[in-house]
Formats: C-alpha cells, structure tokens, sequence
C-alpha cells in the first residue's frame, strides 16, 4: 500500500507544479478520437470548498488550447499499439500547444478501458479524543481491509464515500463532530497495471509528465451529470467508440464504475461486414444516415453504396435506410443489454433516484433515447458535458464529456485516500519517519 | 413541381481518401515545443539581436582606422551644418558706446567675421568686453540677420582724481574710467586728490553737493590720511573737516559764511577737526595786525570801510 501512496503522491505534487506554473494539459485516451484541451489557471483564489465549489468547480481555468485526432492503437479505450498511440498524442499536444501559444509539461489523463474493477470498503475505528481529527480519518482510511485485488491491479481512485460516526451516518465531513466510533465507506477503483505502465511510457516517449490519472466514467459523470442527479443518484453512461463505460453516483461520489467492451466501432464494423463496405464508408453512412428506431419513410430512403472493387455489379448496390437500422439497431441493443446488466449487478434498482444519462460520441445516435428509455427505464436523457470557459465550439459535443470533466477533475480534485496523511502505525518499524510522526501527532 | 418534403440527399457518399499520419516527427514535436518555451523566445527575440549588436559594435570598435573614419565623417558632417549661412555671423553692432569706447569694444572683441554663430562662445565675449575700464556692463547676444548684439553701459565720469603719477577720470564708484589726457569730459568735473580719494567718493559727492552755495570757489576736495577731507577753495582758507560728520562740520562753516563771511576773512585755514572748537589760523599780515591791535597802536574797529 505504501508504493500506492508514494506513485499518487507523486502524480499529486506535480499537479501542484502544474498548478504553480498556471497550465497543464488534459487527455482524453479513447478508442475513436484522441482529445487535448490546455487549461491557464490564473484565478487560484477560488475558494475550494469542500466538494465541489462556487461554479460548479469550473471557474478559475479557462481552455485555451483544444485540438482532437483520430485514434490509433487505441482498442477498447486502452493502448494496443504503443508506437502509434503516442504519434497519435504527440499531434493532439502539438496542436493543442500551437492554439495555446505556450508549452505544456504537465498532463492528467482519462483512460476508459483497462477492466476496471469497483471495490466497496467499509473501515471502522475508535476515536482517541472525543473529537474527530484530520488523524482519526487517515486511522479509519487505514483500517479498511483491502480485498485481494489480484495480481497485476493497481488502484486508480480511492475515495471515502460516506462516514458515519456511532449511529449518525451520512456524514461528508466528519471533522470536529464529537462521538465515538468513526466508521468509512471507500470506494476503490482498480485497473489493470500494464495498462497504466504503457500509458506512462507513452506519455513520458512524448516529454510530458504525467500529473493525474482518472477513470474516464468518473470524470464523464463529473461533466455530464447535473448537480441534483449527482446528490441523488444517477448512473452516467458513457459511450464512447471503443467502449461503454459507466458510472454510478449518489451524494457526489462515484460509488460504481465499469466497462462494456462494446461501443460505436463495432456498429461500424458490423455495418462494413453486413453491406459489405469497407470500414471508412461505413462510418460515413453510420454517421451521416444512421440510426435505431426505423419508420416507413425510410424505405424509401435509398442509400447508395460506393465501393471500387472492379465488381460493376458490388460497385452499384443500394439499401434503404431502414435496412442500415436493421444491421444497426441489434448491436446498439446489445450494448444498452450489457450495460443493463452491469447496472443490475451493481445494484442500481436499489438507488433512490434511477436517472441514467447517455453521453459520449455513440449517443449521437438518432433514436438513441428512445430505444434507451426501452431498455434501461424511462428516466433516460441524453447529456451534454458543463460549459467551461474558452471551450471551443467543436468541442462542445457529448463527445467531449470525458475531456471537459477531465478539466473539472484538473481544477478541483476530489480527496483520495493519499490525500490524507498515513497513520504512523503504517509507517515501517524503527523508521525515522515513524518517530516524527509520532512525536508530531503527540505534541 | 417542387417536391414540397425535404428529402436528404442520398447520392453517392464519396469516399474518404486516406490520410497520412498527420503525426509529427519527435524531432519536430521537441522543436515546437522549444520555440513555445517563454524563455528561449525572449531569448531568441531580445538576446539575440543585443548580442549581435554589441558584437557587431565591438567588432568595430576594435579596429582604429574605422573608428577615426567615422569620428572623421562625423566632424566633417558638422562643419558643413556650422558653416550653412543660416548660422553665419556677419556684422557686429555695438550699441550704447560713444564712439571711443565703441572702438575700444570693438578691439577688445577680436572677431574676424564673418563667423560661424557656433563657434562664438558669448560668455566669453561678453567677459572681455566688462573688463575694459569704460564698460559698467555689457550684454552680448546673437541676433537674427546675422548680427552680433553687443549692448554696452558706459561708466560715466564723476570726478577728476589728481594722483601722483596723474590725473584720471573716476565715476561715481571711484572705478577708473579713463586717463584726463585720453579723454576730456564733456562738462566741468569737481577735483579731488589725495591718496585713497576713490575709495570715498560718494562721501566726496556728497560733500561737494553741500559745498555748492559756494559756487565756483570750491576748487576741490583733498584727503588727508585716507580718513578725512580738506576743502581748498580758490580764494579763501582751507577747511579741515572732521573724518566723522564731515557734512555737519561743513554746514557750520558755510552757516558762518553766511553770517560774517569768514571765508572772506583773512585766514589761512579753518580747523574743525575737532566740531565742538572751531580753530582758525590767520594769515601772518593779519596776526601782525591783531598783535598791533593788541598793544593798542591800531583802532579796534571797522574801519576799513
């Protein structure tokens, strides 16, 4: 646990660089496009707030660079080919950079696939004073008993969820209540670790230090979900082109995240197997005629097929649109199914409030929320990332959420269980730093 | 007719052209991001072109024959401005002068005109001309046209000193004016001699003011001892004055002249060196006659008619 401490610390104190240099950039790793927006931070007087503060979190940065490219070596939002993916970053930095006119060192990526895994923990321990100090909170972080992660697991988020402290739950801030028995609820969040491993060797193949890493669910929810329906509970579900992500939230924390290994790629491809077409044509017609929710006007809406193949009579096929939803329509099923059921095992039917908020590049989809609202409940809107300052036009899309929420998460970051300082206890035996510690927390 | 629905257009989608990897090079990437960096294009912007100046500033400092080339053309440069006859000095007025000291000035200035107005240095002019002994003050200025100005005050000549080695024109301050054989004054001059006779000449104006109801039997003033002064008439006694209230002792005596004519008495002299007791010395005829008087051989009387 404590090489965990030392990496995310790590990652922690060079985002307060980033910080005091006022620009650090923001990488959104997806499967279809590669996304980097630079953020200037120059109203750092912003109070903080515990949670998310005045405006929502996002005043005090303002984008000033934005670019996107097309994906490569990217599979099921994680990195598949190294080379390639870091060409890929290098021309979303260099462009980005070149908007912002400045140079970035620091960056805070997103990565969407790498099978994360959510964990609830649950720790308990009694308090040396009557009152509950920064001290008891890092003994009670530390006394949650960590399940097996398995081998090759990293921990991407932990966050305390909810302390209750003797028979009071619900607590956000248990500082300075007095009571007895402070209890936590922590989610934890892992990742495969290869994954993390060649994202830092990309990164630092393109001069970059890598200054925060984030579960892309997470910071779509952070963008995309109002703050009613993050308080109440609300599931965010982002479709992206490799991968479905989603995410759970209740009182301003994530409590679930997961993957469908599924998204708007495999749409493609399944219309390239079934027209037969090659893979850019039928991303054209996906995104120029496609939808999910076929009407009689659509048959008689032709669609011609262009391919060269020397084949007069395969050059010179047509299809109605109709026929286009039906090669569409059982994939995009399939996704919304899987994600059904990844929120049944979570638990979601339990949650008070049941939104679900479609976003990500896939719910551009025509027809999408209808056959959504079929499949996961009714409560179903499609999302649209916050407004941030500077965004440019382009990047306003749900496409983008992931991104903007990256920014949000660069500007006010929520408390992670390294933010909070070890109990002594953890420190190993006859070190020096153990005794400091406890000189300091004695006097 | 116009299809009234508006139908998408479902020709033929053309296909994307593949695109090459619009990645940049590494070496690339590392050089834009170099140039971003604020600091190397301050110094690449500001560093640069100063230290290629300053070089190109020592380079050329360092050879002497440039240095003096151009240290030569700039001169040369400046002449050619000085010498333009916009800035040509042609005539010379002297104003304020009798034409003596005018030529006296005129002398004393040495200008060999015409001349460049840069090369005047006024000051100095104007120091040569206050020290020529005529001169009270002198303003000396460029004006247009080409003139030099020169405005002098003249010292004007108050009295006639009589010196040992001879006789000179002093003005009312007791400054040397002129030699009396160089330059006759226009109007009589009271006389004054004796040594020291300039270093009290407003006390000898004021004297000679008082003394005026004598009229042309004042000759003049003598000092005596750098302290005190005599008055020598034509026909009359000598009047020793006191150095302290010399006027008052003079009013005395002229109150006397008034009253009983004493100055036309015969007396050689009349002592009021000391103001309380008034001395008067007789001529040897007239203490003769006294002594004759005395003993009785002489009627006391007026009887001289």
């Amino acid at each position: 646990m404590n090489l965990l401490y030392q990496s995310q610390r790590a990652m922690r104190a060079k985002r307060e660089e980033a910080m005091r240099r006022g620009v650090v950039a923001v990488l959104d790793i997806g499967s279809f496009k590669i996304a980097c927006l630079v953020l200037r931070f120059d109203e750092m007087d912003v109070t903080p707030g515990d949670g998310i503060g005045a405006m929502a979190g996002q005043a005090g940065f303002r984008v000033i660079g934005a670019a996107t490219t097309r994906s490569r070596g990217v599979r099921f939002g994680e990195i598949d080919t190294v080379q390639e993916t870091e060409r890929a970053i290098r021309t979303a930095v260099q462009a980005a950079q070149k908007m912002a006119q400045t140079r970035v060192d620091h960056v805070i990526v997103a990565l969407a696939g790498a099978r994360p895994r959510s964990y609830g923990l649950d720790g308990e321990a009694v308090l040396q004073t009557g009152t509950v100090e920064d001290s008891d909170i890092a003994r009670v972080l530390a006394a949650c008993d960590v399940p097996d992660l398995g081998h090759g697991r990293e921990v991407l988020h932990a966050q305390p969820v909810n302390f209750s402290l003797d028979h009071r739950t619900g607590l956000a801030d248990p500082r300075g209540h007095v009571g007895s028995r402070l209890s936590v609820d922590m989610h934890l969040l892992t990742i495969e670790a290869g994954a993390i491993e060649t994202l830092l060797h990309c990164v630092k193949r393109c001069d970059l230090e890598l200054a925060g890493l984030a579960s892309a669910p997470y910071v779509a929810g952070i963008s995309s979900l109002v703050e009613d329906e993050q308080e109440l509970g609300a599931a965010c579900i982002d479709m992206g082109g490799g991968a479905t992500s989603l995410s759970i939230f209740i009182k301003k924390h994530m409590i679930f995240a997961d993957t469908v290994r599924m998204g708007g790629d495999h749409v493609t491809s399944d219309i390239s197997q079934g027209l037969q077409i090659p893979m850019p044509h039928a991303e054209r017609i996906k995104t120029r005629f496609g939808g999910v929710m076929a009407t009689g006007m659509d048959d008689r809406e032709i669609i011609e097929l262009e391919s060269e193949t020397g084949d007069w009579h395969h050059d010179r096929r047509t299809v109605s649109r109709s026929e286009l939803i039906g090669v569409m329509r059982p994939r995009v099923e399939e996704i919304l199914e899987e994600t059904r059921a990844r929120l049944d095992a979570a638990g979601f039917e339990h949650l008070p409030s049941q939104r679900i908020v479609l976003t990500g590049g896939a719910s551009l989809l025509p027809g999408l929320d209808g056959l959504a609202s079929r499949i996961l409940g009714n409560q179903v809107r499609l999302g649209r990332p916050l407004r941030v300052q500077g965004l440019p036009q382009s990047a306003c899309g749900p496409a983008f959420s992931a991104c903007v929420g990256l920014a949000l998460f660069a500007a006010h970051p929520q408390d992670e269980w390294w933010d909070f300082e070890t109990p002594a206890d953890r420190y190993p035996a006859r070190s020096l730093k153990r005794a400091v510690k406890w000189f300091r927390d004695n006097w | 007719m116009r299809p009234l629905i508006a139908r998408r257009e479902t020709g033929p989608v053309p296909l994307p052209r593949p695109r090459p990897d619009p990645a940049p090079s590494r070496l690339t990437y590392r050089a834009q991001r170099l140039w971003l960096t604020p600091f190397f294009r301050m110094i690449l912007r500001v560093g640069l072109p100063v230290f290629a100046m300053l070089f190109a500033a020592l380079w050329f400092a360092t050879d002497e024959e440039k240095v003096n080339a151009l240290r030569d053309q700039v001169a040369e440069v400046r002449r050619e401005i000085e010498d333009r006859p916009e800035f040509r000095v042609n005539l010379l007025s002297i104003e304020g002068a009798s034409p003596a000291v005018t030529e006296e000035v005129r002398g004393a200035l040495a200008l060999d005109l015409p001349v460049s107005s840069f090369d005047i240095d006024l000051e100095a002019l104007r120091a040569r001309v206050e020290a020529l002994p005529a001169v009270a003050s002198a303003s000396v200025r460029i004006a247009g046209g080409g003139y030099l100005s020169v405005d002098v005050a003249e010292r004007v000549p108050a009295l006639i000193w009589q010196t040992r080695t001879g006789t000179v024109l002093i003005d009312a301050e007791g400054h040397f004016v002129a030699a009396l054989a160089d330059r006759v004054p226009e109007a009589p001059l009271p006389m004054v001699a004796g040594a020291g006779a300039d270093l009290a000449v407003d006390e000898a104006l004021r004297l000679l003011a008082a003394a005026a109801p004598l009229g042309d039997r004042v000759r003049g003033l003598v000092r005596v001892g750098q302290r005190r002064w005599d008055v020598v008439l034509r026909d009359g006694p000598r009047i020793l004055l006191p150095a302290a209230a010399p006027r008052a002792a003079l009013d005395e005596v002229l109150l006397l002249q008034d009253v009983q004519q004493i100055l036309d008495r015969d007396l050689v002299r009349i002592d009021m060196r000391n103001p309380s007791r008034m001395t008067v010395q007789l001529t040897p005829d007239a203490l003769e006659t006294l002594s004759l008087q005395r003993s009785g051989q002489i009627p006391v009387g007026d009887e001289r008619g």
